[in-house]
């Protein structure tokens, strides 16, 4: 009986062994197609990096059948976009920050919020992007029209209101999480010499959670600056450099939607490629450093 | 006399380049209840889990020296096998909590997947839970999981679980440091019925404990065994200078 | 000293007031958008937007099979790769965690993490699609996968760590290998936690577009082939609402909705397996 038992733990240890390697081998699996991402999108552009240089970010011009492909309008396009709809979106995210992490932390309004800022998050984008074709746009022609623009309805102004809707539950999320680690001891001595709820954020909490709100504003970037569908369906989608914030544009991600499977040449297909690539840089060095950031002020 | 069931020649152990178990030889003899005592830090309980292999689990845990069991190096052995045939109770309670207190006991096989049948399970279960002093207080409620058991109880039922696999030798690593007084005796009462089926070595810091359970106990002080004799002896005239302080409380 | 006090906290009452408008005044947009997708989409919905194909362009009625039958094939298929992928490599992070593999696969959860989902769609087109000269429902669903690991990677590791050592001691005490220690012990006692990640995961990818646009691509025929394209719930509204077509919108309209619900479906009920843990997703 002995023998047996000593037999199936024998045999038990070989399927250790062979766990063990592929809890090692699905590690490995991540590190790999992380790997394989970046190379193919590198070795796929090579075509377009050898025969456009760098001359790709500053061309103005971006038009396949001339064969001639400028990035610029489409990096202004997402940096406006992304950048405005951070200032839209950042006193939002703040506010709920500020009244989750300091006012109430606790408590039946308190969660409402909660849900509420989850299921912003939860919605899908391209939701986002019909709803504000059908509201939004409409509503965006008609201001226009007042103020005597010409009433795209799309553009980049349209397309950065529904996208600062969509990340702001990302800074808030986090915002909450860093301004409910600011010790008490601190806020209390504040209190204590006599201050007003106000002045301890402004003098206590806001110095202190600072590095962390900025990380949050990063990451809040880096989501805004990958989003495609509903900034697709209303950014208008042309090629030249956006002349004013209601005029229509493109930004990186959404060329790359609307032209990749009309690509019909391998200079217009690298050429999209490349944008990708330098859309994956972008958005993965602003992610790293955001995280970097955190995980430093989350642990002192 | 002597029937020597554990034996340690030239056992060393270390933590990365930290030497924290130094040369120790010991020999225990079956039946036996022999405490390990000495100040916090001084590696007895990584000597302690020595002895089963477990000390091997903690990265960069490393050993050198012999340790037989019934006249085998374990380290000749399955690792597995070794942790199988010795039993083991922490210091904090630790039954499975997604596991019944029935499931508890007989975890030991179904965890292994050994197919036995419902009345062997039954039989193992009574046998252990009564050795374990907890038959009569969980029997109607076998199929309940053991959150509702008070630290002593939940204790006794990991003696059962250890016991369920009937093992020769029980290590226990300071078993009743968690528990209140009146738990702390149940268990210690515990020892001297065990004691005649198996052989225990309990890791203790409680001096009192090791003078009041013990056949023989073993003084540990900087990693080193530095005294190993009859409790009674040991407590009364110790030989070395270094065990006489520690008993008298010039140290702890 | 009296009126600088009282100006003071007057200041303060007033940023209170300002700090709860603009936290509750997100409240409006998610109200406005959700009321207006069930407005239009609610009435779409009967027997034969469930049971058919739509109808060809400027034709009236029809429905969404194609794209309901589609999206779960795609989840389905995406979660048997992602799920024990996830489930594993969240276990070696959590039992492993200062190996220099944990190191730099942490690194790479934290970069699919962020890696916009049309950059995954490139690449998976590149992989799977060109090579073979065909969309197909395969290579949207390992799209889809990969951007579920993160979510599911990352709960399943967090939950572990949130175990007590003492489980795990427990059961190599009595002799248990350690496949069976994390699989039968370890796992079933973080369960719901890690079932959290996987319905949040699903939640994520049901109504991801961007990477099935060059992969599974979209269709107008009921489809079950993984190598032929296929379509699904977001791509059809994506198609149909940039369409010049009435009656494409209302599909698209009835599409949402059900989305909607699905998505919503699945929040709540990782909300409430959530709370049980309190981990951050």
């Amino acid at each position: 009986m002995e023998n047996k038992r000593a037999q199936l733990s024998d045999q038990q240890l070989k399927w250790e062994t062979f766990f063990k390697w592929l809890l090692i081998g699905a590690s490995a699996i991540l590190v790999l197609v992380i790997i394989g991402v970046i190379v193919t999108l590198i070795k796929e552009s090579m075509l377009s990096i050898k025969s456009l240089g760098f001359g790709f970010l500053w061309g103005k011009v971006w038009d396949p059948v001339q064969n001639i492909y400028g990035a610029y309008p489409f990096l202004i396009g997402t940096l406006l976009t992304s950048f405005t709809a951070l200032i839209i979106s950042v006193p939002f995210s703040y506010a709920i920050a500020v009244y989750l992490g300091e006012y109430n932390p606790k408590g039946w309004l308190s969660d409402l919020l909660k849900n509420i800022i989850d299921l912003i998050a939860a919605v899908p984008s391209i939701i986002y992007g019909f709803w504000g074709i059908f509201v939004l746009v409409p509503l965006v022609r008609q201001l226009e029209t007042k103020f005597h623009i010409l009433p795209y309805g799309v553009g980049i102004f349209t397309a950065s209101i529904v996208l600062a809707v969509m990340i702001i539950p990302y800074g808030a999320s986090l915002g909450v999480t860093l301004i409910r680690m600011v010790p008490s001891p601190l806020k209390e001595g504040a209190y204590a010499l006599g201050a007003t709820r106000f002045e301890v954020i402004r003098k206590v909490i806001m110095p202190y959670t600072r590095s962390g709100l900025f990380a949050g504003v990063l990451l809040s970037l880096g989501r805004a600056l990958g989003e495609t569908m509903a900034v697709t369906m209303l950014i208008g989608n042309t090629s030249a450099v956006p002349t004013s914030i209601f005029a229509p544009g493109n930004t990186m991600a959404s060329v790359i939607a609307n032209e990749f499977v009309e690509a019909d040449h391998a200079e217009y297909l690298s050429a999209l490629i490349e944008l990708g690539l330098v859309l994956l840089l972008v958005t993965v060095v602003i992610n790293l450093i955001g995280k970097r950031i955190i995980s430093r002020a989350t642990n002192h | 006399m002597e029937n020597p069931i554990v034996k340690a020649e030239n056992y060393n152990s270390y933590f990365g380049d930290n030497h924290v178990v130094k040369d120790v030889n010991i020999s225990i003899n079956k039946n036996e209840v022999i405490a390990v005592m000495g100040p916090s830090g001084c590696g007895k309980t990584t000597f302690l889990r020595g002895i089963n292999r477990m000390h091997e689990l903690i990265p960069g845990a490393t050993s050198k020296g012999k340790i037989l069991l019934d006249g085998q190096n374990v380290f000749d052995m399955n690792a597995i096998y070794v942790r199988y045939k010795i039993g083991m109770v922490f210091q904090r309670p630790n039954p499975f909590p997604n596991l019944s207190i029935y499931e508890n006991v007989v975890a030991g096989y179904m965890l292994n997947g050994l197919k036995i049948s419902k009345a062997e399970k039954d039989v193992i279960v009574e046998r252990s839970l009564t050795s374990a002093a907890l038959w009569k207080e969980v029997k109607d409620s076998l199929h309940k999981k053991g959150t509702f058991l008070s630290g002593g109880q939940q204790q006794r039922l990991c003696i059962a679980r250890a016991i369920a696999m009937q093992p020769e030798l029980i290590l226990f690593d300071e078993p009743t440091s968690a528990l209140d007084p009146i738990s702390t005796s149940s268990v210690e009462a515990l020892f001297h019925e065990l004691k005649a089926n198996y052989t225990l070595i309990i890791v203790t810091h409680n001096m009192q404990q090791a003078a009041r359970v013990s056949d023989r106990t073993a003084f540990f002080y900087m990693g080193e065994l530095v005294e190993f004799d009859d409790t009674k002896q040991m407590f009364t005239a110790p030989k070395d200078e270094r065990t006489q302080n520690y008993i008298t409380g010039r140290f702890s | 000293m009296e009126p600088r006090i009282g100006f003071r906290n007057t200041k303060s009452a007033i940023f209170k007031g300002v700090v709860i408008f603009f936290a509750f005044a997100v409240t409006i947009p998610l109200i406005i958008v959700l009321l207006y997708i069930i407005k239009q989409g609610i009435g779409q919905v009967n027997w034969t937007f469930l049971t058919h194909i739509p109808a060809p362009a400027g034709e009236k009625g029809g429905g969404i099979i194609n794209a309901l039958a589609g999206s779960f094939i795609l989840v389905m298929v995406a979660s048997v790769i992602a799920i024990p992928l996830g489930i594993l490599a969240g276990i070696y992070l959590s039992e492993n965690p200062r190996t220099k593999l944990a190191y730099y696969s942490g690194l790479c959860v934290d970069i699919l993490q962020g890696i916009p989902s049309i950059v995954v769609g490139i690449v998976f087109y590149l992989w799977l699609v060109k090579p073979f000269h065909s969309f197909s429902a395969l290579s949207g669903a390992i799209a889809l996968a990969v951007m579920m690991l993160p979510i599911v990677i990352r709960a399943t590791e967090q939950t572990l760590l949130l175990l007590p050592p003492s489980l795990k001691e427990a059961a190599l005490s009595l002799g248990v290998p350690y496949h069976r220690v994390i699989l039968k012990v370890i796992v079933p006692c973080g369960f719901s936690g890690i079932l959290s990640g996987i319905t949040l995961s699903i939640a994520r990818v049901i109504g991801e577009t961007a990477p099935l646009l060059f992969t599974a691509f979209g269709s107008m025929f009921l489809s079950t082939s993984l190598v032929k394209p296929i379509e699904s719930l977001p791509h059809i509204i994506y198609n149909y609402a940039t369409s010049p077509y009435d009656d494409w919108h209302d599909l698209a309209w009835g599409a949402s909705f059900i989305l909607l619900v699905f998505v919503l479906t699945l929040n709540i009920v990782t909300k409430v397996i959530t709370r049980k843990w309190k981990i951050q997703l």
